[in-house]
Formats: C-alpha cells, sequence, structure tokens
C-alpha cells in the first residue's frame, strides 16, 4: 500500500513534472533571462559563473560585468535547461507526496473522480494563496526579506491547506467559519512588503510573468491531481483483482 | 463466480479506503518527510548549488527566491 501510494505520486509527479517544464523551457524561462538582463550591479547574477570570455550575448542583451570569480551555477543553455527541467520534476515530487500524506492523514483518497478537486485545492493552496501576498517575482524585483517572506508563504499554504481539508471532512457552520478564518487569516496579517524602490523589471515582463506562472500552475496541478488519481485508482483495481482472475 | 467472496478471501486490504489508522499514518509520515525534503531543497535551500540549480523552478513556481 505504501508502496502503491509512492509509485502513484511519483509518476503522476513525473508526467505533471515534464509538462511543466516543457511549459517553462518555451513561456517561462525566456521571460526569467529577460529579467536578468535588467539585473542592477551589485544585484547578483545567475547562469554566468561557468560563462567564460568569448561567449555571445544574444543581439539587444544589455553588457554586464563578469566576476573573476562566483558561485557555481548551471551554464546558460542546455546545462540550465535541465536543472530547471530536473527541478520542477522533483518539485513535483515533493508536492505529489505532500497530498499524498494528506489523503492518508485525512483518509480521503485521491481518486480519478475527485483528482481535479484536489488539484484545484492544491492550485490555490501552494501558488494562488501565497502569489495573492507574494506576487510572482523575477530577477531584478524589489522584495522584502527572504526569510520572512519564506515563513508568510509556509504560513499561507498551510493555513489555506488546512482549510480545504477541513472543508473535506465536513461542512458544518464551525467548519465554515474556522476554514474561511484559516483563508483570510495570512492576508489580514499581511505578506511581508516590498522595499518602495523603483524596479529594474519593465512592468509588461512583470504583469506577463505573473498570469503565465499562474496559469502554468494551474496546469500543473490539473495534471498532477488527475493523474495521481487515474494511478491509485489502477493499483487499487489491480489490488482488488483475485490472482489469477480475468477482469 | 462471486466476486464479492473472492476479494474478501484474497486481498484483505486491497482498497485505499480500508487501510488500517496505522497503515496511514506510517504511509503518512514516510510521504510528508520525503515530499517536505523535496520541496526544501528545490523551493526553500539556502545553499547556492541548490538555490543556482533550481533558481528558475523557484522563480517559476512562485516560492520566493533572492
Amino acid at each position: 500500500m505504501i508502496r502503491n501510494l509512492f509509485a502513484a505520486a511519483l509518476f503522476a509527479a513525473l508526467a505533471a513534472g515534464l509538462l511543466t517544464a516543457a511549459i517553462q523551457h518555451f513561456r517561462v524561462t525566456p521571460l526569467i533571462l529577460h529579467a536578468e538582463t535588467f539585473e542592477g550591479e551589485g544585484g547578483h547574477s545567475h547562469g554566468e559563473a561557468a560563462v567564460v570570455a568569448g561567449h555571445e550575448h544574444a543581439a539587444g542583451t544589455a553588457e554586464h560585468s563578469h566576476a573573476a570569480v562566483e558561485e557555481w551555477a548551471p551554464q546558460d543553455g542546455f546545462e540550465r535547461t535541465a536543472y530547471t527541467a530536473l527541478a520542477t520534476i522533483l518539485a513535483a515530487a515533493g508536492f505529489a507526496l505532500v497530498i499524498g500524506a494528506v489523503s492518508m492523514f485525512a483518509n480521503i483518497p485521491i481518486t480519478f473522480a475527485n483528482g481535479l478537486f484536489w488539484g484545484a485545492a492544491g492550485f490555490i493552496t501552494f501558488s494562488l494563496a501565497p502569489a495573492y501576498g507574494l506576487a510572482p517575482e523575477l530577477p531584478g524585483m524589489p522584495a522584502a526579506d527572504l526569510f520572512a517572506r519564506q515563513l508568510w508563504w509556509v504560513g499561507t499554504a498551510i493555513a489555506t491547506g488546512a482549510a480545504f481539508v477541513l472543508l473535506a471532512k465536513t461542512r458544518a457552520s464551525w467548519a465554515i467559519a474556522v476554514a474561511v478564518a484559516l483563508i483570510v487569516a495570512p492576508h489580514i496579517i499581511g505578506a511581508p512588503i516590498a522595499p518602495d524602490e523603483p524596479s529594474a523589471v519593465p512592468a509588461h515582463l512583470a504583469t506577463e510573468f505573473a498570469a503565465i506562472t499562474l496559469g502554468t500552475s494551474a496546469v500543473f496541478w490539473a495534471v498532477l491531481g488527475a493523474v495521481f488519481g487515474r494511478l491509485n485508482d489502477l493499483f487499487a483495481a489491480r489490488a482488488a483483482t483475485p490472482i489469477g482472475a480475468i477482469a | 463466480m462471486n466476486t464479492t467472496t473472492n476479494t474478501t478471501i484474497n486481498t484483505p486490504t486491497a482498497v485505499p479506503t480500508s487501510l488500517s489508522l496505522s497503515q496511514r499514518l506510517i504511509a503518512g509520515v514516510l510521504a510528508l518527510m520525503l515530499g517536505l525534503t523535496l520541496l526544501v531543497g528545490t523551493g526553500f535551500a539556502g545553499d547556492f548549488r541548490l538555490h543556482n540549480g533550481a533558481h528558475d523552478t523557484r522563480h517559476a513556481m512562485g516560492f520566493p527566491c533572492h
């Protein structure tokens, strides 16, 4: 049973992660690379550590300085794309295992019938609710203290997710009241506020990025929930089929 | 042949809904630990290698990054 849960979670994560990595490659990463060309001096740069003298900048790309000694980062191009795809699949596995764990604790199986509900709850919990306070950020945008933002992000996800589990278990009036409080509280407390500095990143790039990342997350969660549920159904049916019997 | 009888005899714990509390707790704890490790590693770690390797994913998935 434990093996089935892990197998379903990991295969679903692979499917959703690969699709998401493909969308990221074509629609999201180009915006990040574009934004990085606006990153001011003194800000840290990415993906350049392994680049040696003699590389070419794409036409229209701003000039940037290369520190002689810089921390490791994947080289732009295939290496960076591969790391991003790997990280996305691993993050997908992390999300899949977390909702799998929630399903075990709450005793609510993830099935094909309710997979999209799990996906919607995951999207709101881990993407939409955190983004409501901390809009998806591009490199070079002013932002508040990192740890404070991470803390708010995690707290918001836990509170929002708890609200969904509660509502899935009971629709009693007290439960609805508690769920609403859990969902609203992080936004009343408020996310850490970014310093009031002009952003180096053009507004149209930032708005495009916010819309595309949220849309991509919605696709990711829909696929993750549906595939996870379908695989759980398959494994359960297989386990329920007597050995030697033909369905 | 009676399917219900077969199911009962051959597979005492066949479907997810019939998992015992201890089975669910063990599976849940294991999945949660591995899942959180993966999420912390890809989305939250301060180490520069993890940060830089997962950089674009962190931005794309909406994790706080810088």
